[in-house]
């Protein structure tokens, strides 16, 4: 356990001694003059820089993350093992990721090259229906080739198999992380209660997840916490049990798992996790890490709310439950206090429920959202509606619900008349802000557009 | 003709897709690399009463604080008008620009020291847009002009009229790699420089001018860019500069290579536009009278504002005749980064008005604007022709109806149109639209002496060949074509030449890769050079095969007799003969276009070696609750002459399109109040992701049915900026999908770019109106 941290990278490994825990594996990658990774942004919103994780999942099932290594902070990989581009190639002999890129003339100036090979190379041993489509590479920016070879060299991989080859084996063999020291600084747990209890020691240290959000400011330089409590370890955390009258989600489940193991169950969350960031952000990001983080815009909050989940917290004095409904105080407060950890959501799942969540952002794929809006209704025996949650981000200093509009509708019918009366409710129901993104006004109409084009699915 | 030329891969495949390929800031680090850091004004416009940068200078790992003082040479990197200081002396001119850079011996030290920096100022008016601009009457030099005719007296004749305006937005280059250099003082005391700049000559004159040092001390060196887009034309000469005056001043290597939000903070962009016109047209549609003033944001500096806002005046017309044009342009001068060229140059502005204008008129005659894109077209065939631009130069080997009639063909342009009508008849809230639009762009540098190149050309006595030339690598897969056409005249593979890294130190003087010019332009030259060795070695070859000179031919890695296999000798074989023989295997290659002339105070002249046409056809469906739009189809066709290769044309046609659809739809510049860039990363400045490219995407090349007139290499056309124009297609299919919300409407406003809140904003408009 007190070996020297290291990490594994194409099949060799580093020692990591006296690295920097803070600095992002992608910037330290070019200090070992690994420079295939390139950095477009250090944002985790270019994807030039994009790597595969080795994961290995609690049933046993191993696989490769494209994740950004741009986000990733070096103390939190110590005992992993990823594979970067330079590490595909056998000789002169491509990975068919490669070949594809090479023969369907997928790079011009190459830069963001070695990153959607990483992209598809992740598909190449993943059984998702989506893992080579579009979903692959939507979080890898491309300013040459207008994506359409890269696509092309997509439907090239989808029609020939890895199974089997050197690295379909390397991960059938890996047992998961090796065992080291960690680096100094960010904490490794295996267990909530170690992870509170070293909070407790070090009150001042930050919980850290995916590092998708926190990982753009410490790429950044920007925020330095005394030391940083790692949750990716926790067993606890990666549950998810479906359940006939509810849904538990781990906090540390990763946004791709929900997206495949819940697909089905709650129409707004299919709806939404799509256009959650890209696949690199999802591979990472947490229902957790969105609840900590708590943005006015974090896309799944309002889906949350709207499907009235509540918030399973553990701290020193135990555990409780907080309805999602008194989980946002202000922005970027939340009910939780400093020592307590986010240990798993739960959503209700309640018979007849319609809900679906729409979003609009400047650009479809792979942005922050101007407005996000999810919506539930269940309607009674004689059709006026019994119950209905109308939420939204985007529009408040937190993501909320339009409870007056909501209270507006009980009793009613859901025909025109009502949805009308409820828009014009809704235009008026926020106070939102001019930014960059949009405009006040926009977003007010938003609030009640995107409820109309809700509304319209149901009574059409 | 098919051979290499149609299957050569990118020269660097191979390299891009295992990550061995590198780029500028990638050379291996020398001993003692040291980094910089920029101390940022955080005023847009700001007198500087002090600089203290003691205590910085006194941060362990920092070697200096560089500020105007520290310029041996001339403080400027002006490229057209000496008015850009590399370092400010007395004033800041926009926000964030550097005050002074430190020089440290790692990245993060030289950012610490750089908030350690104290300056302070006194800030001054600052003016944030095109409109404060021209109310404060705030521009540079005087108006430009381009007229014909008489278009005040024609406007007043004509039977329509219409006047409108049009703000359009600019657009962030975001090229995957930021701007990067990388500089030594060598052991002679040259200064190396290595550059990811699209112009290493003018980035040679800009250091050495920053130095004082005569050309022949520096050599620029540019290895291959990681996109260029025009961003890359003069804007990376300031960081080559501030890299070689700290490799100067320190004794040290210096390396810069922008963070993301830097290069997006300090870097010009596509010029925004406000453009104000009149029109005066008749019942059928066809254009009269155009009146038309543009105003470019020219930011801080000139820079290259005079031309980008001159090819802008010059494409107004696109594919459009009008007798009687008046056309003037003026530069504002604003406190915000200066902007710069970007591919299209000014053209794409030019162009969206010319299409804005059309529009307005067949709104207004309730005509489908196809109609009258195709009524007003040039023609050499009219009577009396309508063949000739507002600068005077005939419309050469215009193909533009031709090509347009096969692509509304093969895109079933009429049926869709009609089933459009129908879809859109049957949904309230959603409304689909298609548009198709020509592009007609003029190729050659409007000044005339950029239309010069030069190439450097080495064999060497084992047949193996050393190709340089002038034009630089972006991956815009101009070393691709090269070597295609060093190959196809040499007769040999590719494999037998190296491409050298482009530098000033093998061919001198050269011209920026631009202007969609880098194949025409070096191609030519490369081909001259190998044109030179060919006749050097012909008599040799034809002593050793026993036939008349004239008989010699260059096939497959042999020198052969013409027509005769069985007689020939191995290239190598040849050229150790040509050795022995003392015969000198090395030549350089020179091309200068021939025909051009311009006067750009008059605005006439023939400043274009040929135009490049296309069109194409775009199908959109928008969201009436949101604005959102989708691009369901894409059908473009493009003219590109006899490609020097297709699969490297066809992706500059992909993607140039999808750059001019971002910056059309999603791609959207913000300042803040104080002229800070809000949009300065990719969390929140958009580029198209794959998710905004239909699968439905048709690309084809256009078979010209006759011969042209002009002598471009191997008959093929420049392809880098034009097809970017193609994606005004979007904008008019989106245009056409607000529309159908209020059928009937005389005029449909929206706004460029065309963001959700924009397509949202005109369809609450067009209802509003109703």
């Amino acid at each position: 356990m007190s070996d020297a941290p290291f990490l594994t990278i194409n099949g060799r490994r580093f020692d990591l001694t006296g690295v920097d825990p803070q600095l992002s594996l992608l910037r330290w990658l070019k200090t070992q003059r690994l420079h295939g990774t390139k950095e477009g942004c250090a944002d985790g919103d270019c994807g030039a820089c994009t790597v595969a994780l080795l994961h290995r999942d609690q049933d046993g099932t191993s696989s490769y993350q494209a994740v950004n290594s741009c986000l990733l902070p070096m103390g939190m990989l110590a005992g992993r093992s990823l594979l970067t581009v330079e590490g595909l190639a056998k000789g002169d002999q491509l990975h068919p990721a490669q070949q594809a890129m090479v023969d369907c003339a997928g790079s011009q100036c190459g830069y963001c090259t070695p990153g959607f090979v990483m992209s598809l190379f992740a598909g190449c041993y993943s059984d998702a229906a989506d893992a080579l489509a579009d979903s692959a590479i939507a979080g890898n920016l491309c300013r040459c080739t207008g994506y359409a070879p890269i696509r092309r060299a997509a439907q090239q991989l989808r029609r020939q198999s890895c199974a089997g080859d050197a690295f379909a084996q390397r991960l059938a063999v890996y047992s998961g992380d090796g065992e080291c020291a960690d680096l100094p600084g960010f904490h490794r747990p295996r267990s909530v209660d170690e992870a509170l209890a070293r909070k407790q020691a070090e009150p001042e240290a930050c919980w850290i997840a995916g590092a998708t959000d926190l990982g753009v400011d410490l790429s950044h330089g920007r925020k330095r916490a005394g030391g940083y409590i790692c949750l990716d370890r926790i067993a606890k955390l990666q549950q998810l049990s479906i359940e006939p009258q509810r849904v538990l989600i781990g906090a540390g489940v990763s946004l791709s798992r929900l997206e495949r193991e819940l697909a089905g169950v709650f129409p707004a969350l299919d709806q939404m996790l799509p256009w959650f960031a890209a696949r690199q952000v999802r591979n990472q990001a947490t229902l957790g890490g969105n609840l900590g983080s708590a943005s006015p815009i974090g896309d799944l909050l309002p889906v949350l709310l709207a499907l009235d989940a509540s918030v399973h917290l553990r701290g020193p004095e135990g555990a409780r439950e907080v309805a999602i409904s008194r989980y946002f105080l202000d922005y970027r407060w939340t009910a939780r206090a400093a020592d307590e950890l986010i240990v798993a959501v739960e959503l209700p799942r309640r018979e007849g429920l319609i809900n679906a969540s729409l979003k609009v952002a400047k650009r479809q794929t792979d942005d922050i959202s101007i407005v996000a809006a999810a919506f539930a209704l269940a309607l009674a025996a004689d059709g006026s509606i019994a119950h209905v949650r109308l939420a939204y981000g985007g529009v408040a200093a937190t993501p909320q619900r339009a409870l007056a509009v909501e209270s507006l509708l009980i009793g009613r019918h859901l025909d025109i008349d009502s949805v009308e009366v409820a828009a014009a409710a809704l235009h008026s129901a926020f106070a939102p802000i001019d930014d960059h993104r949009a405009s006040a006004a926009y977003r007010s109409g938003l609030a009640a557009d995107l409820f109309r084009q809700f509304a319209a699915t149901v009574v059409p | 003709m098919s051979g290499n030329k149609a299957t050569m891969l990118h020269e660097s495949a191979i390299g891009h897709v295992t990550g061995r390929a590198a780029y500028t800031d990638e050379v291996h680090p020398p001993l003692g690399m040291v980094e910089l850091h920029p101390v940022l004004s955080p005023h847009a416009h700001a007198r500087i009463t002090r600089i203290d940068s003691a205590a910085a200078q006194n941060q362990h790992g920092v070697l200096a604080v560089l500020t105007a003082a520290d310029v041996p040479g001339v403080n400027n990197t002006g490229p057209i008008l000496r008015d850009e200081p590399l370092l400010p002396v007395d004033q800041v001119c926009h926000h964030s620009q550097p005050v002074a850079w430190v020089v440290a011996e790692t990245p993060a030290v030289a950012r610490a020291a750089a908030a350690l920096v104290a300056v302070d100022y006194e800030p001054l008016p600052a003016c944030l847009s095109t409109a404060e601009a021209i109310e404060q009457e705030q521009f540079f030099l005087p108006p430009a002009q381009v007229a014909r005719g008489d278009a005040g007296t024609a406007l007043d004749a004509a039977p329509l009229r219409l006047s409108g305006e049009l703000a359009i937005g600019g657009q962030d280059h975001f090229y995957l790699e930021t701007q990067a250099s990388w500089v030594q003082v060598d052991s002679e005391g040259i200064v190396q420089v290595l550059s990811s700049t699209q112009h290493p000559t003018e980035t040679q004159i800009i250091v050495a001018r920053v130095l004082g040092l005569p050309s022949n001390r520096v050599v620029c060196r540019s290895l291959r860019m990681g996109g260029g887009f025009g961003g890359k034309e003069t804007q990376a000469n300031p960081y080559a500069a501030i890299a070689a005056l700290a490799a100067w001043r320190c004794g040290r290597p210096v390396r810069i290579k922008l963070l993301r939000e830097l290069d997006m903070q300090l870097t010009g962009k596509r010029h925004p536009f406000h453009a104000r016109y009149e029109v005066g047209f008749d019942a059928e549609g066809m254009l009269q009278a155009l009146k038309v003033q543009l105003y470019a944001d020219g930011g801080w500096s000139c820079d290259l504002s005079p031309p980008v806002l001159m090819r802008a005046m010059v494409h107004v017309d696109n594919a459009y005749y009008c007798p009687h044009v008046h056309i003037e342009g003026r530069i504002c001068r604003t406190n915000l980064p200066s902007n710069t060229a970007f591919r299209g140059f000014g053209g794409p502005q030019g162009m969206l008005v010319g299409e804005e204008i059309i529009d307005r008129i067949a709104r207004h005659l309730q005509l489908p604007a196809e109609q009258i894109r195709e009524r007003n077209f040039y023609s050499a065939s009219a009577q009396p022709p309508r063949n000739t631009t507002p600068y005077h130069q005939p419309v050469v080997d215009n193909v533009i109806a031709d090509l347009w009639a096969q692509l509304k063909a093969s895109s079933e342009y009429d049926r869709r149109r009609e089933q459009i009508a129908q879809f859109n008849d049957g949904s309230a809230r959603r409304k689909r639209g298609i548009a198709i639009t020509p592009v007609k762009f003029g190729i050659s540098f409007n000044k005339t002496e950029y239309n010069q190149a030069g190439a450097l050309l080495h064999i060497y006595a084992d047949g193996s060949i050393q190709l340089n030339h002038g034009g630089t690598e972006m991956g815009q897969g101009l070393h691709t074509k090269i070597l295609g056409v060093a190959t196809r005249v040499l007769g040999v593979s590719p494999k037998r030449i190296q491409l050298m890294t482009t530098s000033t130190d093998k061919v001198p003087n050269t011209s920026a890769t631009a202007a969609s010019s880098g194949s025409d332009l070096n191609g030519q030259a490369v081909k001259a050079a190998c044109l030179t060795l060919l006749e050097r070695l012909r008599p040799i070859a034809a002593k050793r095969l026993n036939c008349a000179v004239d008989q010699v031919a260059f096939v497959d890695d042999c020198v052969q007799v013409a027509g005769d296999a069985k007689r020939q000798l191995p290239f190598a074989e040849l050229t150790a003969a040509a050795y022995a023989a003392r015969i000198s295997l090395s030549a350089t290659g020179y091309y200068r276009t021939p025909g051009l002339h311009w006067d750009p105070k008059a605005g006439r002249g023939h400043p274009f070696y040929y135009f490049a046409y296309g069109a194409a056809v775009s199908e959109v469906e928008v969201c009436g609750y949101s604005g959102v739009h989708r691009l369901l189809r894409c059908d473009l066709l493009h003219d590109v002459g006899d490609s020097l290769n297709e699969i490297i044309d066809r992706g500059q046609i992909e993607g140039g399109f999808v750059q001019g659809l971002g910056w059309l739809t999603c791609e959207e510049l913000r300042w803040g109040a104080q002229g800070q860039l809000l949009t300065n990363a990719p969390s929140t400045y958009k580029i198209p992701t794959v998710g905004e490219v239909p699968t439905a995407f048709q690309v084809d090349l256009y078979r010209r049915q006759a011969d042209p007139s002009t002598d471009v290499i191997f008959g093929s056309k420049g392809v880098g900026e034009p097809p970017l124009m193609l994606a005004i297609s979007v904008r008019e299919a989106i245009r056409e999908a607000v529309a159908a919300f209020a059928p009937g409407a005389s005029q449909v406003d929206l706004g460029a770019p065309a963001t959700p809140e924009a397509i949202y904003t005109a369809i609450a408009r067009l209802r509003a109106r109703r």
